[in-house]
């Protein structure tokens, strides 16, 4: 990426330092991951029964759980799962909205089946459509990203083939095919480079939209597997301690609460800044 | 304006028949044969072979779904395996809880949403709007079991003004057991309330950039009159067809809130079946909310037409 491009990108978030705060806060998150053993203090396995639920101390910063677990370390490590999770969900979302709404746009008749489908799957709503799908499967890591990203895929879909349709009635794409170009050159030189704004400011909301989701799932005992550490996890194993020990849930909850709410920030940024037409499709206006 | 209800009406229809397909195929992709399924694990071969004879599961694909779509339009949705009683009654059970915490939810939703999305579009671009609008996103991002739990610690545990968990009938006990519902219906209402909030703002600032708005403002009419009089009322319309959404979407957002507080409404009883894997039961259960959802969405958009005569009848 050359210098010019990047200050492009970067343009919207210097004009918003609570929006540039959030893309801090992303990249730490994004950081803690990486980093999460040598960050961690402690082992986030480790147990200790002498030192169960102390209150947060010079030692153990975040204090200790119900097993004497490091609370702060559990917290660190479990930013693995919610970019795994997150990251998973987008990327299912985008691979199969992406071509079902560019593809339902160039071919009418695949579009009208395809868009009958989306319609079908959105008389569901999301976190049950997410149930449903837990109890067929299996469950695993797989199955909460396959779960919560099939609610996204149809707005995908959708969002896509709106978009589409309009950028197929484009002077320029008519005139592309009035000069003889195919569907492949429309899609590679036309359409795809015209979704990557509009796609990356819906990728932040469904980034968001799955942290909440997964932490949700955690909590019913049908997300992450439990011997992982997850934000949604800690906040479901704790629950019974709060009045004991409420700094327990805390943590992990403001960890939630600072991701999502980063993500919309940062969405929002994009969408008001790079493209100000697609606060249309996103319905936000002003 | 009977030809579009008559197609708007004729397309749900379909939805609604292509989503009891997934529905009916579930019971069917649900790992294990579905007589052991139904039955649970200590059925005797005996019991298997007179309810696979009775359910007619020996029959052509097609026939079973047709003889399980006439028992649904009778109102029979199947026996809950746990309850041992029909799935219908089961969730009958546990309607007057979900109902009246999707009402009390949309209640809180009305009152904090829409004043303060008004306010901040009135207000707009100053620091309250961006302060405001910034507050909704952040409620946007909490999630509501965690809501829950603080509210919990702070009015059941600490100051006793609220009960924690539970929800005993207001046939049994009186109007006073709504105050069971207040603290769940308040963690449901803010993610909801911070919806409402924006589309209240952005449907407003959107109206007042109508020609009409501008007239009105270049006649002379105080700017609190061009908000009450031409303003407000038209952006109401966007505003109350979301209230219909919400509400629809409440039914299966309330899952994870009913389990917080122990609340024995539908949403905890789907979360309990998948744990008790009573698979009768959570059918039920989404067929019934996918029949609610779509009837919602319906009866909004025909009402929008309805109200307002200027939207374009297809």
């Amino acid at each position: 990426m050359s210098s010019n491009s990047a200050t492009l990108w970067l343009r919207p978030f210097l004009a918003r330092p609570v929006a540039l705060a959030g893309l801090g806060v992303l990249l730490a998150t994004v950081l803690a991951a990486i980093f999460a053993p040598w960050l961690s203090p402690y082992d986030p396995y480790a147990i200790d029964p002498l030192i169960r639920l102390t209150p947060p101390n010079v030692t153990h910063w975040f204090g200790t759980d119900q097993f004497g677990r490091d609370t702060l370390s559990r917290t660190i490590h479990s930013a693995r799962m919610a970019l795994l999770i997150g990251s998973g969900v987008v990327v299912f979302a985008l691979a199969t909205g992406v071509p079902a709404g560019v593809l339902s746009a160039l071919f009418p008749r695949l579009g009208h089946l395809l868009m009958r489908m989306v319609d079908v799957l959105m008389a569901f709503p999301t976190l049950l459509l997410a149930l449903g799908l837990i109890v067929i499967l299996s469950p695993s890591v797989a199955t909460v990203i396959l779960a919560i990203g099939i609610g996204y895929m149809t707005t995908t879909t959708r969002i896509v083939y709106g978009l589409t349709l309009r950028l197929r009635a484009e002077t320029y794409v008519e005139a592309s095919r009035s000069m003889g170009a195919g569907a492949a050159w429309l899609i590679s030189r036309h359409i795809l480079p015209n979704l990557v704004s509009p796609l990356l400011v819906q990728a932040s909301f469904v980034f968001a939209f799955a942290q909440l989701g997964a932490a949700s799932l955690d909590f019913l005992g049908l997300g992450a597997p439990p011997d992982i550490p997850s934000w949604g996890n800690m906040l479901a194993e704790s629950r019974t301690f709060i009045t004991r020990a409420p700094w327990l849930l805390f943590f992990p909850g403001m960890m939630i609460v600072a991701t999502a709410f980063s993500l919309n920030l940062v969405g929002d940024a994009l969408r008001d800044r790079l493209d100000p037409r697609l606060r249309q499709v996103f319905g936000e206006k002003g | 304006m009977w030809s579009y209800a008559f197609k708007r009406a004729g397309t749900t229809a379909v939805t609604l028949l292509a989503a009891s397909i997934i529905i009916f195929a579930f019971i069917h992709i649900v790992p294990g044969d579905p007589i052991y399924v139904l039955l649970g694990d200590t059925a005797t071969p005996d019991q298997i072979d007179a309810l696979r004879h009775q359910l007619g599961l020996d029959q052509p694909i097609i026939l079973q779904y047709l003889t399980w779509a006439g028992h649904v339009l009778e109102g029979d949705l199947g026996r809950s395996i746990f309850f041992q009683a029909p799935v219908l009654s089961v969730i009958a059970d546990g309607a007057e809880t979900s109902t009246l915490l999707a009402t009390m939810t949309m209640i809180w939703v009305a009152v904090i949403g829409v004043p303060i999305g008004m306010i901040a579009a009135v207000r707009h671009g100053t620091w309250l709007d961006q302060g405001l609008s910034g507050a909704a996103m952040l409620m946007a991002s909490i999630p509501t079991f965690w809501v829950g739990l603080y509210l919990i610690l702070i009015f059941a545990a600490w100051l006793g003004w609220f009960p924690s968990s539970g929800y005993p009938s207001i046939f049994e006990g009186g109007v006073v057991n709504l105050r069971y519902l207040v603290l769940p219906s308040l963690a449901l209402a803010a993610p909801n309330a911070a919806l409402i909030l924006r589309l209240t703002r952005a449907s407003m600032l959107d109206v007042s950039r109508e020609d009409y708005v501008r007239t009105a403002r270049a006649k002379g009419i105080r700017p609190w009159q061009v908000v009450r009089r031409h303003i407000w009322r038209n952006a109401l319309l966007a505003v109350v067809s979301a209230f219909g959404f919400t509400f629809a979407a409440l039914l299966s957002e309330a899952v994870v809130t009913e389990t917080v507080f122990a609340l024995p409404g539908i949403g905890r009883l789907v979360v309990q079946s998948i744990l008790r894997r009573d698979y009768p039961v959570i059918q039920g259960v989404i067929l019934v909310i996918v029949v609610v959802y779509l009837l919602i969405n319906l009866i909004v958009d025909l009402s929008y037409r309805l109200l307002d005569p200027r939207v374009e009848l297809q």
